[in-house]
């Protein structure tokens, strides 16, 4: 894949219409790659001019603070806004969305003023403006149950873009019981991810995992790449991974177009 | 002695008042050992919220047994009111009834709806109770809920239906002394309700039926007044503090953790290439302590929230780490920090000034193993009826783990070690940011 960066672009005197925030886990996480991948194509699709910052990209900090260190936060938060200044980025997306909610919201009193967009809002934006539209019926009448990311969701109130896609899919859209604003979290948040769970009678994307069963879906909708993570292991834990697959957004949307 | 009654009424309604007023200056000085906030910003979304949420109830609903119930309470409690001033009036000056000569037909329909109001209340608290103590709905039994919490509960549902009781014993008694032409008991209101009551005192002589009627006059207001001071000591408060709670609750999105100011101002010197490494320190600088470990380092709505709740436990019902097992329960997370904020009150009336009982809100109240549970998920913090916000004191309480007491479980450190050198969570070079892209 040619994937620009924002240094080679701005060497060449161009400007792109987006920066591509890929995250850490879009960068080095195996599973979080292929939703990485398939955005990538979907930009390409669309004929979205974007760039990276490869290299140049570093945590945007949120599980350092989200941790209790507000000074490595603010450390990876103005380094990041340093270099993005520079370059003069106006608007971000990202297929992650602690990184949206952390550039989105934590930014600016930093020093960082940025148009952020998750990968799900941006999408469904490309259909609405006819830059890209969805034929494939892989996924006609096929049963897709849809996990809301806390920091999509309830966070920043992001529920309908990511619906709406699912539904341009011609797929079934079957709601767990507890969804949107009472979706329950996938057990990542908060930099759960990076440690091992207090002592308890479940894990919790277990209990979510078993939400999801509930509604008999052949795929589990994920907007992020840590619940992703979480619904899979869950899956596993249930011995469904054959029946059961755990897909970004936009790996299900690349593969109805054969991306 | 013709004023006797009167008097003794105007005393215990400024005892009563005395004592409240004491307790709720007392509750917010307590507030105000919290540090500041910005909470005027937007007045006009802060007032629509106040309507919408504490007037309107529009977040009760959202469960929407409970949240029917507590309206008709709710309904009830206010409506009621408008016949306590009555009563207070009356009490005062000596008449009976008051109102009803100047309201004419309008009173019967007045006195009709108190009446209803006042059965529908005595249902809903009847079945509050049943669910609390004989369906026990599972977040009223949580851990802790033991003692005194479950004791306050039921205490508020007893009041209620006492007092409910007595104001339609009240209006029964009064009937059949209007019926028997008394002429103290003027002709005037309706009673849907209590008139099915009637046969109950029909058998008793109009002398006696005076003094049951007095009476149930009298414990009615006087229980009143006690419920009123009762409020203080009890997670009924929530009935006047749900108000400014809802007013001053954050406005920005979920997910925005406010950024520490102390810390922006060392990150910018330090990042600044221009900054002199050997510059004196300025003296200006009073060392700040970073994030919570006692009440004192939290704000004032933080703390105003923590007299605010009620303890319904809709919080600790949606929480991820509660509902698998975990410790955590952002519900004790608010009542410790009440039960703290308390002590410190207490110690200050003792002394003057704070003095160190050896005590704090960490590790004596909140333990590390709640804090560290968290997933920030928000749900605690979405399903609170009247605003309340748990999660921001667990992130202040980590912060002050982490910055203060480096004391984050080892994972974590290893994480935050990763950010540090690597500028990712996992130990991955920063150079191989973009391996990605050549890989199928």
């Amino acid at each position: 894949m040619n994937i620009p960066t924002l240094s080679e672009l701005s060497a060449e005197g161009k400007k792109p219409e987006v920066l591509f925030w890929v995250g850490c886990a879009g960068s080095f996480d195996e599973r979080a790659k292929k939703i990485t991948k398939s955005f990538i194509k979907i930009l390409h699709k669309a004929g979205v001019s974007f760039a990276v910052l490869g290299s140049e990209e570093s945590c945007t900090g949120d599980p350092a603070k989200r941790a209790g260190n507000e000074f490595l936060f603010q450390m990876q938060a103005m380094t990041n806004i340093e270099v993005m200044n520079a370059y003069q980025v106006r608007r971000i997306v990202t297929t992650c969305p602690h990184c949206f909610n952390t550039l989105k919201n934590e930014y600016p009193s930093l020093g960082g003023q940025f148009e952020v967009m998750h990968h799900t809002t941006f999408i469904n934006t490309l259909i609405k403006e006819k830059r890209f539209t969805i034929s494939g019926s892989v996924y006609k009448g096929k049963r897709i149950t849809y996990h809301d990311p806390c920091y999509l969701g309830r966070a920043n109130q992001v529920y309908q873009a990511p619906r709406e896609l699912i539904k341009k899919l011609d797929a079934e859209l079957v709601e767990m019981k507890n969804c949107k604003s009472k979706g329950l979290c996938c057990g990542a948040g908060g930099a759960q991810m990076f440690k091992e769970p207090e002592k308890g009678n479940k894990d919790i994307n277990i209990k979510r995992t078993e939400q999801a069963m509930e509604t008999q879906p052949e795929i589990i909708a994920a907007a992020c790449p840590f619940c992703n993570t979480m619904m899979s292991d869950g899956v596993k834990n249930k011995e469904q991974e054959n029946k059961i697959h755990v897909q970004d957004i936009a790996e299900l949307i690349s593969k109805a177009e054969d991306l | 002695m013709a004023y006797l009654s009167n008097i003794i009424f105007a005393i215990l309604l400024v005892t009563a008042i005395f004592f409240f007023r004491k307790n709720i200056l007392f509750v917010k000085r307590n507030i105000q050992m919290g540090k500041a906030i910005e909470r005027k910003d937007h007045a006009q979304k802060r007032w629509s919220n106040m309507i919408r949420v504490a007037l309107g109830q529009s977040k009760m609903v959202t469960r929407p047994i409970a949240g029917i119930l507590h309206i008709v309470v709710y309904i009830g409690f206010i409506v009621i009111n408008i016949e306590l001033l009555e009563i207070v009036l009356d009490g005062l000056i000596g008449t009976h009834r008051v109102f009803a000569p100047f309201l004419g037909k309008a009173y019967d329909l007045l006195i009709a709806s108190f009446e209803i109001l006042a059965a529908l209340v005595l249902i809903c608290v009847v079945l509050f109770w049943l669910r609390r103590n004989t369906i026990r709905v599972k977040r009223f039994w949580k851990p802790e809920m033991r003692g005194w919490p479950k004791k306050d509960a039921d205490y508020i549902l007893y009041f209620e239906i006492v007092l409910m009781t007595l104001f339609l014993s009240m209006n029964a008694t009064d009937l059949l002394l209007q019926d028997s032409g008394d002429p103290y008991y003027i002709r005037a209101g309706s009673f849907p309700v209590s008139e099915l009551m009637t046969p109950l005192f029909s058998s008793f002589s109009p002398s006696m039926l005076v003094v049951l009627e007095r009476s149930f006059w009298w414990m009615h207001i006087i229980g009143i007044l006690i419920f009123l001071n009762y409020l203080y000591y009890s997670k009924h408060l929530h009935i006047l503090l749900a108000f400014p709670n809802t007013y001053f609750q954050n406005l920005s999105p979920k997910g925005k953790f406010k950024n520490n100011e102390t810390v922006t101002k060392e990150v910018k010197l330090m990042l600044d290439p221009n900054a002199d490494p050997y510059a004196p320190p300025d003296d200006d600088i009073v060392l700040e302590k970073f994030g919570a470990s006692d009440i004192t380092d939290l704000n004032w709505v933080q703390l105003m929230n923590a007299y605010t709740c009620t303890e319904c436990g809709r919080c600790t019902d949606e929480c991820p780490a509660n509902q698998t097992g975990k410790l955590l329960s952002p519900r004790k997370i608010m009542m410790d920090t009440r039960d703290r904020m308390e002590e410190v009150g207490r110690n200050i009336n003792q002394n003057g000034t704070i003095q160190d009982d050896d005590k704090q809100l960490l590790d004596d109240y909140i333990t590390r193993e709640e804090l560290w549970a968290c997933t920030s998920c928000n749900a605690c913090v979405e399903s609170c009826p009247i605003g309340i916000d748990p999660l921001s004191i667990i992130m202040d309480m980590r912060q002050y783990l982490v910055m203060e007491e480096s004391a984050a479980p080892s994972d974590l450190n290893n994480m935050m070690s990763n950010i540090e050198n690597n500028g990712a969570p996992w130990p991955f070079n920063n150079q191989d940011r973009m391996l990605w892209a050549n890989e199928n």
